[in-house]
């Protein structure tokens, strides 16, 4: 694990703290009502949940879920929450894998009204705020914002960008989402009405398998030069967000350094094995 | 509070007792870091144990001329999955405290990129942890914390700092970078202390 905050990197230095303590709510248990479910791409679900005793969480955090079965065997899985904000109402989108034992569950057999267990929020890290304190560089300015998803890791990314848009917050934000298909990509609707509805939040869609008809570019894997083009450019300062496979934001993270971009400046999240 | 899950099963019964509460077995090794991956020259790359007198040194030639170990060890991450057999080659703390003199009782990892955890210092010696440079028989990868991490097996694998350069002794324990960011101060997988 790294930490991209700023701290006294010299190990003979006192230690210092690596972060402000984050004022995130605290985690607990919690019994959540499945109050909507709906399929959000071919392999993936949207379940809403009417989370009882939810403090609210910060966009970019996560949960776990835990199932039991009748025999007292437990499942306990993390998710990313979609949300953000005080409410109980909790939006996850759930991918799911094909070896997978919670995943499947969740995207197949959940219904609505139905109950599971969950524990949250959790992680203080990867979270964007809208207040701006949290993106202000050393000079004081406000700092752009860069998300760079890859398929299912655009779901912290679209809880910071709605949280964006929904504090009419003025901090420029770019999103690069590199999808499979058209077919795959998550909250279409949403990420289309939050760039169509503000100037300060632009999104640009990577294609890796097949695009949309007419689209300017073939099919393809991100590479270095469409990502120098398509992220705000290191001179700007941005804080970046950058989530998705362990190989998607390997590769991402150390393009971006090549660029120019501060490794302290990068946070990521990853998902998978290697 | 806990209830049956409606239409759950599961969908193995393989528990083994090595298996933490909350935890499922993985064969591939998944990746978890707040940053990039951070690039680090063996040629450049320094240890030190900082402590109430002073700092001791070893660069990677001295580092790899002390007593090394093989270890064979289960591992368990917070994110719920736990490798079982892993093995690994590394120097022993013991090794390293051989000839460190200190009363301070507590420990601060740093590593290159600035990731830091805290761990007591008698929770690093007696054949508890190592910094460990081979996984299963190759040098271990820049992504899983080399070119050396920190190995703690017995804690959540977040306390295995990657890309470890150095112990900072301390009077009282403080919280490291994902302590302070809701992980648990001790992190003991088998009491699940996951979260604050």
């Amino acid at each position: 694990m790294s930490d991209a905050s700023s701290l006294a990197t010299d190990a003979s230095e006192a230690a210092t703290p690596a972060a402000p303590v984050r004022t995130v709510p605290r985690a607990g248990w919690h019994t959540a009502t499945v109050v909507a479910v709906h399929r959000e791409t071919p392999t993936a679900s949207r379940l809403e949940l009417d989370v009882d005793g939810w403090p609210g969480n910060a966009a970019g955090q996560h949960l776990d879920v835990r199932l039991t079965a009748p025999d007292g065997y437990t499942a306990t899985r993390s998710y990313s929450i979609a949300s953000s904000g005080p409410s109980s109402r909790v939006v996850l989108a759930v991918d799911k894998l094909p070896d997978g034992e919670v995943s499947p569950f969740l995207v197949d057999e959940v219904r609505t009204g139905d109950l599971l267990e969950v524990h949250g929020p959790l992680g203080a890290f990867f979270v964007w705020e809208p207040d701006g304190r949290r993106s202000l560089s050393p000079a004081g300015r406000v700092r752009p914002v860069q998300l760079v998803a890859g398929g299912s890791g655009v779901v912290p990314l679209f809880a910071m960008a709605q949280a964006h848009a929904a504090a009419d917050d003025l901090t420029p934000f770019r999103m690069l989402y590199s999808v499979r298909t058209p077919d795959d990509v998550y909250f279409a609707d949403e990420l289309m009405a939050l760039a169509a509805a503000s100037d300060a939040f632009r999104l640009d869609l990577v294609y890796t398998r097949r695009t949309p008809d007419g689209w300017p570019t073939p099919p393809g894997r991100i590479m270095r030069e469409a990502l120098a083009a398509a992220v705000i450019p290191a001179a700007d300062r941005p804080l970046v967000y950058v989530c998705g496979s362990t190989g998607f934001v390997e590769q991402v993270a150390s393009w971006l350094i090549e660029l120019g971009h501060d490794a302290q400046s990068i946070r990521t999240e990853r998902f998978g094995g290697t | 509070m806990s209830f049956i899950t409606r239409g759950f099963s599961g969908r193995s019964r393989e528990r083994d007792d090595r298996l933490p509460p909350g935890q499922t077995l993985v064969h591939d090794f998944p990746v978890l870091s707040a940053g990039p991956t951070p690039e680090i020259d063996t040629a450049e790359w320094e240890f030190t144990i900082r402590t109430e007198t002073g700092v001791h040194r070893w660069n990677w030639d001295e580092f790899m001329a002390l007593k090394i170990d093989d270890v064979d060890t289960d591992i368990h991450c917070v994110t719920h999955w736990s490798k079982l057999g892993t093995s690994w080659r590394g120097v022993s703390l013991d090794t390293l405290f051989e000839e460190v003199e200190t009363e301070q009782e507590y420990v601060m990892a740093h590593s290159y990129g600035g990731y830091t955890t805290n761990v007591p210092l008698d929770e690093l010696l007696d054949g508890k942890a190592w910094v460990a440079f081979e996984f299963d028989g190759e040098p271990l990868d820049p992504e899983h914390g080399g070119p050396a991490r920190l190995l703690v097996p017995h804690l959540y694998f977040w306390k295995s700092a990657k890309w470890v350069r150095g112990l900072v002794m301390m009077d009282q324990d403080e919280p490291g970078f994902w302590e302070q960011n809701g992980y648990h101060l001790h992190g003991d997988p088998w009491k699940e202390e996951r979260y604050w």
